[in-house]
């Protein structure tokens, strides 16, 4: 079995701090990581490589930092490592990066993808589905629990207030929650093969099928315009013991209290 | 000359600081307190390979450097010495002489179940009445036939009860003095083999420091390490290797302490300010700083020297000694700037101060370190 595992390097937030005079996120000095929901996937990866055996491709698209991120993948027991980097794919949103990662995707052998939920910079939980979408695959998000039997993955889906249990036919792509697993350290003997005996194979614009106009900036429809932290809701007024028409009249009251209606 | 690490060992590093925080730094205190073995940990350490970091991989280990496992000790032993002193006296005790003066045999026999820490290894050198003065061994090992019987006993052997192996020297021909002792591996299992009295300690006290008696114990001829009469020599290289791991372990001490202080002045208030905006706590951490960045520097040296040169016995020497005599002066200034808190066991700068101490006496006291030392210096 093949798999590939999208991850995604991104800041530490739990030591990004805040300018007080800007508001915005101070990125100068704060270690790298791999995105922990990324990570969870790669865990994934590995304990059905050690329970089943299976060869485990991890794959980056991002610039050439990020094969530090791709190293550390592979001292936790990753067999290859493929960095997808190039200044044409800079600036690319969810979708063109989809886009790229998909293209790349086409010139590997694969069983099952997993990617993470989101990524904890941007939080947009779109990457891993947009590349299913690309590559025309069936897609199971927010995966909890992963087994495979034969050609088909069994997964159990987090929703909001209870549980999928999807079985579906490989291939097929999976994005995976942090909370599937407490991912595994390196170990020392795995560092050093990692730069010393292994190799992350690059990926550039040349090397995929590719429209100019469907990557990078050019290929984004979507702009960022603004960021900010959402401020948390207050708690909500819970109203007891009304009647169906006096819980309507109360209703009606708040709206035009706001003037909603 | 360049100060940086290589990627590999900064990727090392972050995985033993990041390891040491989550899986070890938890119980520390409890190990401590309870003076129980770091059970847990060595599984731990076990599963991640942390067991034959510096050994090549057709040996059975993880084929990194001793700079690595030296980062391994010093990280861990910001956390917990306890820790530290059972990995360093597996690595750099038990299982360094079958890597250096092993045959092919006992290498493939022995090195394989220690580097994956199966076996857990020590040293056994020290004598009730043979300490500094190694030379004095009175454990004897006769020949008869096709093995050895020893009878005598060893004290404060680190890992004592929970080792696998051991490295065990004593005399084969009490005439010849230092070229008279062997040295040899012996199982724990071996007939005539147990282990005594387990000491009480002021520090690193989850580590089980164990007498060991030898009471006419079998050891197969073949599992003489080294030649006959060649033991001096493999006691004397293997402290020459072990020694930097001890500095390894003082400079985590000086270094947990300081991080420990470091937190405490920024949050301690003391007439309306945090401690860290006095001037004498400030010139103390400068002065604590500048020393511990000192001890790190001879540490590393001494720690690729090992891998580089043939001889590092000055290098060794000179780390262990200043990183010993620094992780005793940065504990005992740390306490003093936590005030009555750090003498109270709810800090852990009490018990980094205890474990400090040892790391000036055991493989060679630092008046031994001066002695070598010395040796170079006056040529």
């Amino acid at each position: 079995m093949n798999i590939v595992v999208c991850i995604k390097q991104v800041p530490n937030t739990n030591e990004v701090k805040l300018d007080p005079k800007t508001g915005t996120l101070i990125r100068e000095g704060v270690p790298s990581i791999i995105n922990p929901d990324d990570k969870a996937g790669l865990e994934a990866a590995l304990r059905l490589k050690d329970a089943q055996g299976a060869h485990v491709t991890v794959l980056s698209m991002g610039p050439p930092q990020a094969d530090a991120a791709l190293r550390e993948a592979l001292a936790m027991g990753a067999d290859e490592a493929v960095l997808v980097t190039d200044r044409a794919f800079g600036g690319a949103d969810t979708w063109a990066t989809a886009h790229t990662i998909a293209a790349a995707l086409k010139k590997l052998p694969f069983d099952l993808i997993i990617t993470g939920r989101q990524a904890i910079d941007g939080d947009t939980a779109q990457v891993g589905p947009q590349i299913a979408e690309n590559l025309n695959l069936p897609n199971i998000s927010y995966a909890e629990d992963i087994k495979v039997e034969g050609d088909y993955v069994t997964v159990k889906r987090q929703f909001e207030d209870r549980y999928h249990i999807v079985k579906v036919k490989m291939p097929c792509l999976i994005t995976a929650l942090s909370e599937l697993n407490e991912p595994r350290y390196m170990t020392p003997g795995g560092i050093f093969d990692a730069y010393r005996a292994k190799e992350v194979k690059v990926i550039t614009r040349q090397d995929l099928d590719v429209q100019d106009g469907d990557i990078g900036l050019k290929g984004s429809p979507t702009r960022v315009v603004q960021t900010f932290t959402k401020s948390p809701k207050a708690a909500g007024t819970l109203v007891n013991n009304l009647n169906p028409q006096e819980a309507a009249e109360y209703m009606l009251e708040k709206l035009r209290e706001k003037f909603i209606i | 000359m360049d100060f940086t690490l290589s990627k590999e060992h900064q990727m090392a590093r972050t995985l033993f600081k990041e390891f040491a925080e989550k899986e070890i730094k938890p119980y520390a205190q409890e190990i401590d307190e309870e003076e129980r073995f770091p059970a847990e940990a060595l599984e731990k350490m076990r599963k991640y390979k942390f067991m034959g970091i510096p050994y090549a991989k057709e040996l059975g280990g993880a084929g990194c450097d001793t700079l690595t496992y030296e980062m391994c000790i010093e990280e861990i032993c910001k956390v917990c010495a306890t820790t530290g002193t059972m990995l360093s006296a597996h690595t750099s005790l038990g299982t360094w002489p079958i890597v250096k003066y092993g045959t092919p045999e006992q290498k493939a026999k022995y090195l394989p179940k220690l580097c994956t820490g199966e076996y857990l290894g020590a040293f056994a050198l020290t004598e009730p009445n043979a300490g500094t003065d190694s030379s004095a061994q009175q454990t004897k090992a006769v020949l008869d036939g096709d093995h050895y019987v020893i009878n005598g006993s060893k004290i404060f052997i680190t890992n004592g009860g929970y080792a696998d192996t051991y490295i065990v020297f004593a005399m084969t021909d009490k005439s010849k003095g230092n070229h008279g002792i062997s040295a040899f591996i012996v199982e724990k299992t071996f007939p005539g083999f147990s282990v005594g009295k387990k000491e009480k300690k002021m520090g690193i006290r989850g580590s089980s420091t164990c007498e060991l008696i030898f009471n006419n114990c079998i050891v197969p001829k073949e599992n003489l390490l080294g030649q006959e009469g060649k033991g001096f020599v493999v006691a004397m290289t293997t402290l020459d290797n072990g020694r930097v791991g001890i500095a390894a372990q003082a400079l985590g001490i000086a270094e947990g302490a300081l991080d420990e202080t470091v937190k405490y002045v920024n949050e301690r208030k003391q007439f309306g300010r945090p401690l860290s905006k006095f001037q004498n706590t400030q010139f103390e951490i400068a002065d604590m700083a500048t020393k511990v960045k000192a001890a790190q520097l001879l540490m590393y040296r001494a720690a690729v020297a090992e891998d580089t040169q043939k001889v590092y016995s000055e290098e060794a020497a000179m780390a262990k000694l200043y990183c010993a005599s620094t992780a005793m002066d940065v504990t005992t200034r740390c306490l003093q700037l936590h005030g009555g808190y750090g003498y109270t066991r709810e800090y852990p700068i009490e018990r980094m101060m205890r474990d400090a101490k040892i790391t000036e006496i055991y493989e060679g006291t630092s008046e031994v370190q001066k002695m070598v030392i010395a040796k170079y210096a006056l040529k």
